[in-house]
């Protein structure tokens, strides 16, 4: 299962980080930017050093949120790191010029030796739009139309372009060339719009739904329409669709340990604090606050709303939990949780559905089909 | 298929006059209404009232309220009924519509009614409730409701019940006139074909 390069596994596992500075409401105490950046760098390290395959971060350009430079600190982590693959959640696709995001990735992805996907979203701060010449209005027509020119310059060495959103381009080459020639692997997030399904399937690329803050049936539909319509395109069966999920965890030996170390952070964390209970929101939605047998019992459980999936990524650092809090949640994550999570995910799982997607499984799949032809 | 009549109570106190208005409204609608199977739902709002404030937290709605919500948009025709608060329709009133999809009572026949203390603030049902319902393009009959505290005590021609009776003949009808709402909500996702996304935008190559 495991192989020199890639390690390729049925299913990664990994974390998603926002990258809030929130205030710790059990000490008032908050971190500085400074302080921030370098713990979701000890975070990165931490991941890869328990066992985890993937880190993600967020994209954001505004406080109180420090990471507006993905590729950046990613290749930042990929000098620290020898087997993470280093992942976005997500990259707007809709502000960010996609032929500076061509490059940005393929010059990753080298330095990474192919450790590299990224999670193509559109963004939901209104401001950001107009900071960036864009209309918000537009959200949809732009994340259609700059990834159809990411995913043209990633694949054809001379590009003539136009579209509606930027300056035509005329024989451009976007360097470097992706790494063997081969794309990084893209993700399409969404939290409610069939259009991103319907793109994902179009273009045989993975679907992450973000499966927190909402009850799962809310992300089902999506993921549904998404498999129903891989299989539409012509790309495998539904059950091929590559789909990975977001998720939310916090834990300690006993249950009631962890529900009274995490409620002050629940009840004051910056997307629903100060609304319901941890009860009730535990109850709803896939937060799992309590033992880690409670968290595996939670996460199979996913698979029996979402079918076999190829990707899950743990928000584990929000809300002001100290870095201290966070590594010690990864030791859980990493030596308690994920072990089982992989034994029990492989067992009946059919020899049809995909593999997680990685840069060497990509490559061998793109020579297996340069061999037909030949052939 | 059985249609379904539902009322909306956004009162506080307990017994409710906005309560009583809904149902005298919800009894009258279904007197008038040409199917005697016609069923009603009366929801009150004070019983939801820790639910829609969660949901402006959070983005999506508990289970009692999920299941009011689907009531609500699911009617056949609806009784919307609010005590008058400073000037207007209660703030929880206003938070449960504010919850409803912009869209889901687009077409819905709606018979607005309000209570309040004095006959003063009757102007509240044209100034605040018919634009709200007009903004969610429901069809608001022509009469509105309204009881102050006097109107419970009053006869005549002109009283609370004659108003009750032609508000609710005119609901009726328009209930009546309507194929009844599919009971299954649409499920599928609706999805534009990438191929028409993409020539929506005339994206490609010189």
């Amino acid at each position: 299962m495991v192989n020199q390069m890639g390690r390729v596994k049925v299913m990664q596992f990994g974390i998603f980080t926002v990258g809030d500075v929130t205030t710790d409401p059990t000490t008032g105490r908050t971190p500085s930017e400074h302080e921030r950046i370098k713990a979701m760098v000890a975070i990165a390290q931490k991941a890869e050093e328990v066992g985890l395959d993937v880190f993600a971060t967020g994209e954001h350009h505004n406080p109180p949120f420090v990471p507006s430079s993905p590729t950046t600190m990613l290749g930042y982590v990929a000098a620290r790191t020898d087997r993470l693959i280093l992942s976005t959640s997500t990259t707007l696709i809709t502000t960010n010029d996609p032929v500076k995001i061509a490059e940005d990735f393929a010059m990753l992805q080298h330095l990474a030796d192919g450790r590299v996907d990224l999670m193509m979203g559109r963004g939901n701060t209104g401001p950001v739009y107009p900071w960036f010449g864009k209309d918000i209005r537009q959200g949809i027509e732009l994340a259609v139309e700059n990834y159809a020119l990411l995913h043209k310059l990633w694949r054809e060495d001379v590009v003539d372009w136009a579209g509606r959103f930027r300056t035509p381009l005329q024989s451009f080459t976007s360097t470097p060339r992706p790494l063997d020639g081969v794309p990084p692997f893209v993700w399409h997030g969404s939290i409610r719009s069939p259009e991103i399904a319907e793109q994902a399937a179009y273009y045989g690329d993975g679907f992450f739904a973000n499966n927190i803050f909402w009850p799962k049936e809310h992300f089902k539909r999506l993921i549904e329409l998404y498999r129903d319509r891989y299989a539409h395109y012509g790309h495998g069966t539904p059950e091929q669709a590559v789909v990975g999920l977001g998720g939310q965890v916090f834990m300690r030996k006993n249950s009631q340990d962890a529900v009274r170390e995490f409620r002050p952070y629940f009840d004051n964390a910056p997307v629903y604090g100060h609304g319901p209970s941890l009860e009730e929101f535990t109850d709803q939605t896939p937060l799992t606050v309590g033992s880690p047998q409670e968290v595996i019992e939670k996460t199979l459980a996913f698979r029996e709303t979402f079918g076999d999936y190829q990707r899950q990524l743990f928000l584990m650092d929000h809300a002001g939990l100290p870095l201290k809090t966070v590594l010690e949640q990864l030791d859980i994550l990493g030596e308690e949780v994920v072990p089982v999570l992989r034994e029990e995910f492989a067992k009946g799982r059919p020899a049809q559905v995909a593999e997680a997607p990685t840069h060497q499984a990509l490559v061998a799949r793109r020579d297996a089909e340069l061999q037909e032809v030949q052939a | 298929m059985t249609k379904t009549l539902v009322a909306v109570a956004a009162g506080l106190s307990r017994p409710s006059s906005t309560r009583l208005l809904a149902d005298r409204l919800a009894g009258a609608v279904q007197q008038h209404t040409g199917d005697p199977d016609t069923r009603v739902q009366v929801i009150e709002l004070r019983e939801l009232a820790n639910e829609i404030a969660q949901n402006m937290v959070t983005g999506f709605p508990g289970p009692r309220l999920r299941d009011a919500v689907e009531a609500v948009t699911s009617a056949d025709g609806l009784i919307a009924v609010t005590p008058v608060f400073t000037g207007s329709y209660s703030g929880l009133f206003k938070s449960f519509f504010d919850i409803v999809d912009k869209d889901a009572l687009a077409g819905t026949p709606v018979l607005i009614a309000a209570t309040g203390g004095t006959a003063r603030h009757s102007l509240v049902l044209e100034h605040a409730m018919r634009p709200l319902f007009s903004y969610l393009r429901s069809v608001v009959v022509p009469t509105a409701v309204y009881a102050a505290s006097e109107d419970w005590g009053t006869g005549g021609d002109d009283a609370l019940a004659g108003r009750v009776d032609r508000a609710a003949r005119e609901l009726a009808s328009l209930v009546d006139a309507r194929p009844a709402h599919p009971d299954v909500p649409d499920v599928d996702v609706p999805v534009v074909p990438f191929a028409q996304q993409l020539a929506a935008l005339a994206v490609g190559q010189e």
